[in-house]
């Protein structure tokens, strides 16, 4: 195996261990944009991954079952959206129990799909581009969830920079009261975003149990909801950001499994480091656990210092997050 | 697979479970039965860990029938709240009960001192007490044995073992699996990707995915999840199962699995507390005691490997074959065991050394 | 036809004695539809659920023994969540106090004295303060958001306790298990009745809810952390300092969880293991939030999630039921008591015709 073979593998791996944290982390996005904070990200890809997996199993296609996993993503975001938006409920309390909610119906739902075989999605290649060296297996030869990923990036985008509701809807993140004040409904425009924030944690759970491991097992998500809520803010709430992000997260720990799997080269590039530097970067990559605080300490300091300067936060972070809104408050 | 097949399965198994205890609750029971209690540390699942101590529960009732009841609590953490479950379950009249994870060591001792006269069996644990036993099985036998065939059906001498977390179980089932595959192939290697995780079937695949792309193409596993197998699957590559059998996750993949039953032990031990001549003992059975078995082997093993294999099973269950018979030799030189000698029960349950075969570091 | 909502010029009392019984009126709905798709007979799985656990001295020794460390969290967070200040990150702080005073006992192993039992106390409150302080000096100096920093650290200091345990701080004797010493008995907290696990941190749990009840209604710090939460241009205006709130509440939040976090361990698990917490510095949020952010409240709320977890065991032993259905029922739980809680703030009326928004 050459090393460029070895390369590609690597990047292959990292598009498609970042692709869950695309779908959560761009409806997360939205969902942010428009002033809400919705913590129950977990609980939806749950939800979203067991049910994709059960019409998957139910009807023999794994393309229903995806689409089902989106519809079953927003049927819990309209939960959190009627609790946050019509009874006022607090967002972090009301995502939280979301997520409690989630665990338990997912579970209680599999409980009869467990250890069930399916085919799960194959890969798509796309004819003539997929042959082109390199290019070709990096971009296109994939499942069509992750040219779906792909694309929706694009949308987003497009979505938020150049239309006007995607102005209105950062409009209403801001500050609600100005834009209740235009005439904008702040609720209707929030459980809007909401519920495609709870599709997209859907469909990313969906991606985990039809494509990633065509499987049902409890908790299977293990805790990807959450570095898709650390993921927006690490990204500041870009499209763009979240997409380099999540193909980071995926491909530092694809990374960290090639470096096991190389052996002891590692020890040996440390000792290019000057004592005690070498030495520490060792304990830290011989600790699978020191290794994990990497990117929840990354996104930390990102924020530190994407907030220190006022004007440039203003641009990005949306002012009403996790703010509740009722017009005659 | 079809739909109909897998509600109708359901039903079919609904409606069995409930003649069932229809009747386990019917006319004229003798006595009262015993009351046998498990604690998991998970849910049961299709595979891994704790279906197969459910498997054995299965077991016992079908050999004692209503002569016993069993009960089970799933997903019971390893901190303050094993002690409740363990006490209760103690408490509600059950007089045998089998914890069955490591960390439910130290509840379990305390409970037990409580209940003197209830019996307690704890998995995997080293602390023992008068009305407590403990148990474990030689998973690295059938390791062993799977580094045998593994050794055997590898063209790129590239063997890829995706593992937890560094604890001297794990390490004792790599360095087994190693020196099976020394047995039969010198050249082979065995390269270890540690994933952090005893159940992640995310990262489990992505670390299979990588030890695949490093040339790897037969994988082994100590982690939960049936994840592996599937990456093997999929990539047309050879996996052995761990815990269950995991066929049917990758039938052209999977060799075979090392698997533990327990039946035989709990059978046992259910008789021991009915005849009153329970004691608190130590039980490390392999082999030998049907305690550590391979499922079936898969179709693409040839009958030479499955002669080599069938000879070194027989020679582990009667003594004769050592997985750890000296020399073993660390992969840094050095020498751990010398040669005539076998290794210590001791030396194996403190492993912290990769034997020859090993890739890399050991991370501490 | 439109529901429509109408804030109260005041907070309902009615509605405040009336809300929490609404949703256990929608519970007990919820349940009787649950537990008979079930096939199982909805009065015995409410009775095994709610009644059972404390059907015994032991029992209610469990209940406010799993109540301690979430009322300790909740009544913390409650501090700051009236100042409008968002630590969510007590599951962090917990957990670096239960580290931080557990290095106490393990440094001091072997060689103790009745003085190491309040030193662990003492210094898990103040990793727990540490900790915390963490995201309010970054919200102070470089104004990042709170929610979102306080949540990351949670997971940081997870790990750090992993590796702790996984490594330098294992047990010498422990054939390499990730887990340290068991402490000594002067690292152990008495326990108060016997019979029973319930030990002295129970009572530190109600002692500090009372302090903090104190705090909040009659002195002036509380009084200016009330306001910066309910009225913040007031607040400014009076001269009181944001940052000052911000950096208190965290101090307060993040020692309280601290202190949940050590006497967890010196009451209960006594060595330190990769988990220690089942997620109680999240569970407080909600409790916290359950309680209205209201001492009193809270310390029922945190009652009732206890009894949750007591509850799910006793379907799985004694019914048979998996913990699934446990989750399921816990959540529905949390929806409506949450929910209902609209009506204690707001009036709903009936308006017959729709209002273009």
């Amino acid at each position: 195996m050459d090393g460029s073979e070895t390369a590609i593998n690597i990047m292959v791996g990292t598009i498609r261990a970042g692709t869950p944290l695309v779908f959560a982390g761009l409806g997360e996005l939205i969902a942010e944009k428009a002033g809400v904070l919705n913590l129950g990200v977990e609980g939806m890809m749950l939800v979203g991954a067991v049910t994709g997996f059960a019409v998957t199993v139910l009807t023999g296609n794994p393309y229903l079952g995806a689409v089902a996993a989106i519809g079953a993503g927003m049927l819990m975001s309209l939960i959190f959206g009627g609790l946050t938006q019509f009874l006022l409920t607090n967002q972090v309390a009301t995502g939280l129990a979301l997520t409690i909610f989630g665990v338990g119906l997912s579970a209680f739902v599999g409980l009869s799909y467990i250890g069930t075989p399916i085919q799960g999605l194959q890969p798509v290649a796309i004819p003539l581009l997929s042959q082109i060296p390199i290019v070709g297996p990096l971009l296109f030869n994939h499942d069509l969830l992750i040219y779906v990923s792909f694309a929706l990036f694009a949308v987003v985008s497009w979505f938020m920079f150049k239309t006007r509701a995607g102005l209105i809807l950062r409009a209403v993140g801001e500050s609600h009261d100005a834009a209740h004040a235009i005439g904008y409904s702040v609720v209707k425009i929030r459980l809007l975003a909401i519920v495609f924030g709870g599709g997209m944690a859907g469909l990313a759970g969906g991606y985990l149990s039809l494509v990633y491991t065509p499987q049902w097992a409890e908790n299977m998500t293990a805790g990807r909801g959450w570095i898709a809520l650390a993921l927006v803010v690490f990204a500041t709430w870009r499209p763009a950001r979240v997409l380099i992000g999540a193909y980071l997260f995926g491909g530092i720990t694809i990374l960290s499994l090639h470096v096991q799997a190389a052996g002891d080269a590692v020890t040996n590039a440390m000792s290019v480091f000057p004592e005690p530097i070498g030495r520490w970067l060792l304990v830290i990559i011989n600790s699978s656990h020191l290794l994990a605080t990497l990117p929840y300490l990354a996104t930390v300091v990102v924020l530190a210092l994407i907030s220190r300067d006022a004007t440039k936060i203003r641009l990005n972070a949306p002012a009403s997050l996790g703010r509740p809104f009722h017009p005659g408050a | 697979m079809t739909k109909l097949k897998s509600w109708r399965s359901l039903v079919a198994g609904l409606a069995v479970v409930a003649v069932a205890i229809a009747a386990g609750f019917g006319p004229a029971r003798a006595a009262d039965p015993l009351k046998v209690a498990f604690v998991y540390v998970s849910p049961i699942g299709d595979a891994g860990w704790t279906f197969q101590h459910d498997l054995a529960r299965k077991a016992i009732e079908a050999k004692f029938g209503d002569k016993i009841k069993t009960s089970y609590v799933e997903s019971v953490g390893e901190g303050p709240d094993a002690e409740r479950v363990i006490r209760q379950l103690a408490a509600d009249g059950n007089q045998l009960i089998f914890t069955t994870s490591f960390g439910y060591m130290n509840p379990t001792i305390k409970v037990a001192k409580q209940f003197p006269n209830v019996t307690f069996a704890h998995a995997t644990g080293y602390k023992r007490s008068d009305n407590v036993s403990t148990y474990l099985a030689r998973f690295y036998e059938g390791r062993y044995l799977a580094g045998i065939i593994a050794g055997k059906m590898t063209k790129s001498n590239t063997l890829g073992y995706v593992a937890a977390f560094p604890i001297p179980e794990v390490v004792r089932g790599i360095n087994a699996f190693a020196r099976g595959v020394r047995s039969v192939n010198p050249d082979a290697e065995v390269r270890v990707v540690w994933v952090s995780s005893w159940y992640d079937p995310g990262k489990e695949r992505e670390a299979a995915d990588t030890l695949i792309a490093n040339g790897a193409d037969v994988l082994m596993q100590h982690t939960d999840s049936t994840a592996v197998v599937q990456a093997a699957q999929d990539r047309k590559v050879y996996a052995i199962g761990y815990h269950s059998d995991m066929k049917k996750y990758g039938p052209k993949a999977h060799l075979t699995a090392s698997t533990h039953n327990w039946n035989q032990f709990y059978i046992d031990k259910v008789q021991a507390v009915m005849d009153g001549t329970a004691k608190s003992d130590d039980t490390w059975g392999g082999i030998g005691a049907g305690m550590v078995e391979l499922s079936p082997l898969g179709d693409m093993v040839p009958a030479d490997v499955r002669k080599l294999v069938e000879t070194a099973s027989a020679d582990i269950g009667s003594g004769k074959l050592h997985p750890f018979a000296g020399p073993v030799v660390d992969n840094k030189g050095k020498t751990r065991v010398p040669a005539g000698e076998n290794i210590s029960d001791g030396d194996l349950l403190g492993m912290q050394y990769y034997v020859e075969g090993v890739v890399g570091d050991l991370p501490k | 036809m439109l529901l429509r909502l109408e804030p109260r010029q005041f907070t309902s009392k009615r509605m405040q004695y009336a809300s929490p019984l609404i949703a256990a009126v929608l519970t007990l709905i919820a349940g009787v539809i649950l537990f008979s798709a079930l096939g199982t007979d909805p009065v015995v799985a409410l009775h095994t659920f709610f009644v059972r656990p404390l059907t015994s001295l032991y029992g209610v020794g469990e209940w406010a023994l799993k109540a301690t460390p979430l009322l300790l969290c909740a009544i913390g967070l409650s501090v700051g969540f009236r100042g409008n200040v968002w630590n969510i990150g007590a599951e962090g702080q917990l957990t670096m106090g239960a580290v931080c005073g557990s290095g106490v006992a393990l440094a001091f192993w072997g060689d103790e004295g009745p003085w190491l039992l309040p030193l662990m106390l003492f210094v898990g409150v103040l990793g727990g303060m540490a900790w915390g302080a963490i995201p309010s000096m970054l919200k102070n100096r470089f104004n990042a958001n709170e929610i979102l920093t306080s949540l990351m650290l949670s997971y940081v200091a997870i790990q750090i306790l992993g590796y702790l345990v996984h490594g330098p701080w294992r047990d010498p004797e422990g054939f390499n298990f990730p887990q340290t010493r068991i402490f000594g008995d002067d690292g152990i907290l008495p326990v108060l009745l016997e019979g029973t696990r319930l030990h002295l941190g129970a009572v530190l749990a109600v002692i500090c809810t009372i302090i903090v009840w104190i705090f909040m209604s009659r002195t002036f710090q509380g009084f200016k952390v009330s306001v910066a939460g309910q009225a913040p241009a007031a607040a400014a205006y009076a001269g009181y300092s944001r940052k000052k709130v911000i950096l208190l509440s965290f101090l307060v939040s993040g020692g309280l969880a601290g202190l949940a976090g050590i006497v967890e361990i010196a009451g209960t698990i006594n060595q330190l293991q990769p988990i220690i917490s089942p997620g109680y510095g999240f569970a407080a949020i909600i409790v916290a939030f359950l309680g209205r952010l209201h001492p009193l409240g809270i310390f029922f709320a945190s009652l009732l999630m206890s009894l949750m977890y007591l509850g799910g065991e006793q379907l799985q032993i004694h019914l048979n039921l998996p913990l699934a259905v446990t989750g399921v029922f816990q959540g529905l739980l949390l929806f409506f008591v949450l929910g209902s809680d609209v009506l204690v703030r707001y009036r709903i009326r009936l308006i017959s015709q729709p209002k273009e928004a």
